[in-house]
């Protein structure tokens, strides 16, 4: 068997399952956020149950309307906090999480071989720590959270084995931009996605969860790495819990292996309005922007920044260009401190906000106006994601948006210059 | 259980930025939810479909978010059905467990044109196009997928199963 299929066999109790069988399996954490948090109370409360299953396997996390913009979402973290209190679950409020997808690793809720769902569809995430890790809706959420229990399709698999190193100003969010143009926004649809090769082995945590992060925008149910050492050393002080690592084995089924070498690989743009809509940022210098985001569950960690950083120090945003930094978490926010990089950003003239999902989705912070364009390091570039239907959205790594809020238009961090 | 309308007819990928933008996700009430269906492509859809229609898409209808609001958005704005040729499987399985009715069937973009009546026999997994007189098999729901659209949805099916015990 495979990663994804050995976890969930040990989650169903079986000793082997198939691909396309239907599994009843035990889900180990679910998360909600205050986007899809308020509909799964509601609906929890219709099925007529007083407690949950597990207060301690249900995280609630507020990040997308971080702090409440308005009345309504002020309405709606209330309501959260007032059930996480009532039924004791984790509860991470403003000013002391993230962005869940952030904050899930960091307080030790995703471990090796574990079932994790989340009412988000970015939580393929934590594939990068060698869980079973997949998107769900409100509702579900509700039944799990009465139950424990879901029931899933083991899905096939979709092997992408990466080898050959990075060249300067190219990074994982590169490679993961290349392999969903290669594929297209549907050609993993229901599958799992297994990235392995010496790359991924020699990739940070950062990296990899940049990876998983974006499978679900070629349609994956979840992604998956193999742990190792890089996994327990991230893992080590955050969990006292005990956890399984799978690997897959010699012999393990895949619907498809895919190779693929990165040494000719540079900085990639996902161009309006799909994510397979991918080009070279060097093609594309005709291309002015009026904002640059760097951050979101995709690249808002501490590796980014230090990229980002790395281009911005001693240079100054393009007049009419506004920079827009936001670091995924508290955690990340802290070290950004520590280490001077806030300095640099707003030295550089970037407005630095606080951890939340910020512009990535268009609920508020950072809103585009028609005829608009930003250049962004999140995960979506479809009509009206970030405001105005009638604004682009390019997506790209921290250094290309770095490089681009220098210049005011999109670039290649290699042709930056002295 | 048998669904019929008239069709509307959208393209492929089409995402759930598009069928609720991220912007009206603080409201809950599943009436304000619909003024807001599709506005991402078609403002004046909610108008159009209130009266009750089918809607045809290509590939990978509902990708992206998981938002759950995009398929209670089109329920309450008056969508019976949604036919496409492939889901997004979160959207797939949001819309079963919110109990809007959902059916996978290749080559449906080709053989419907807006406006025309459709009809789709879950039971038989076959949607005919009234107008034209074509039928097209599509892919038949595994019978748990039934039970819980015919329940009205996971809750309800979920309190039908917890009396049982």
């Amino acid at each position: 068997m495979n990663i994804t299929e050995k976890i969930l066999a040990k989650a169903s109790g079986k000793n082997k399952v198939i691909a396309g069988e239907i599994v009843d399996a035990n889900v180990d954490v679910i998360m909600v956020h205050d986007l899809t948090g308020p509909l799964a109370i509601e609906a929890f409360n219709r099925i007529g149950v007083s407690r949950v299953w597990d207060n301690k396997k249900i995280v609630i996390i507020l990040d997308h309307q971080v702090p409440a913009e308005s009345v309504k979402a002020a309405e709606l973290h209330k309501m959260l906090r007032v059930f996480a209190k009532e039924q004791n679950t984790h509860f991470y409020d403003v000013g002391r999480g993230g962005i869940c997808h952030q904050v899930m690793p960091e307080k030790g809720h995703v471990l090796p071989g574990t079932v994790i769902l989340g009412a988000d569809s970015h939580t393929c995430t934590y594939g990068a720590f060698g869980a079973f890790a997949t998107g769900i809706g409100s509702t579900e959420a509700a039944a799990v959270f009465a139950t424990g229990r879901t029931w899933l399709k083991v899905p096939e698999t979709m092997r992408i084995v990466v080898s050959g190193k990075f060249k300067k100003f190219t990074a994982p969010k590169d490679l993961i931009l290349s392999i969903i143009g290669r594929i297209g926004v549907d050609g993993a649809t229901y599958k799992a996605v297994e990235f392995a090769g010496s790359t991924v082995r020699e990739m940070s945590v950062s990296g990899r969860m940049t990876l998983c992060n974006m499978a679900v925008e070629m349609g994956a149910k979840n992604a998956v790495v193999e742990p190792d050492k890089a996994t327990e050393k991230f893992l080590q002080g955050r969990t006292g819990k005990p956890y399984d690592c799978f690997n897959s084995d010699a012999d393990a089924k895949y619907e498809k292996t895919t190779e693929l070498n990165i040494s000719g690989l540079g900085p990639s743009v996902a161009c309006p309005s799909s994510v397979d809509n991918i080009k070279p940022a060097s093609e594309l210098s005709s291309v002015s922007v009026d904002q640059a985001f760097i951050g979101s569950c995709t690249n808002g960690r501490i590796e980014d920044l230090w990229a980002a950083a790395e281009i911005l120090r001693g240079k100054t945003v393009k007049e009419g260009v506004r920079a827009l930094v936001i670091p995924a978490s508290q955690e990340v926010y802290k070290q950004a401190v520590r280490e001077g990089l806030l300095e640099i950003f707003t030295g550089a003239g970037a407005i630095v906000c606080g951890s939340a999902c910020g512009p990535c989705l268009g609920g508020h912070i950072g809103l585009l106006a028609p005829g608009e364009t930003c250049v962004s390091t999140s995960n979506r570039n479809f009509i009206g994601r970030m405001g105005s239907t009638k604004a682009s959205v390019y997506l790209a790594s921290p250094a290309t948006v770095a490089a681009s809020a220098i210049t005011g238009h999109i670039t290649d961090p290699n042709d930056l210059g002295a | 259980m048998k669904v019929s309308g008239p069709a509307i007819k959208f393209g492929s990928n089409i995402d759930t930025d598009v069928i609720l933008p991220g912007k009206y996700l603080v409201l809950t009430s599943p009436t304000d939810l619909a003024k807001h269906a599709l506005e991402g492509l078609d403002p004046s859809f909610p108008q159009k479909a209130s009266k009750g229609i089918v809607l045809i898409a290509g590939r990978n209808f509902g990708c992206g978010s998981s938002r759950e609001q995009a398929p209670l958005a089109l329920k309450h704005a008056g969508v019976k059905c949604v036919v496409a040729e492939s889901f997004a499987r979160i959207f797939f399985r949001n819309a079963i467990n919110i109990s809007l009715p959902v059916i996978e069937c290749r080559d449906i973009l080709a053989a419907v044109n807006s406006g025309d009546e459709v009809v789709i026999d879950f039971n038989s997994g076959v949607v005919r196009n009234k107008s034209s007189g074509k039928s097209l098999s599509g892919v038949k729901l595994p019978s748990l997928i039934q039970e819980i659209l015919a329940d009205g949805g996971l809750i309800e099916n979920l309190q039908r199963r917890l009396k049982k015990k």
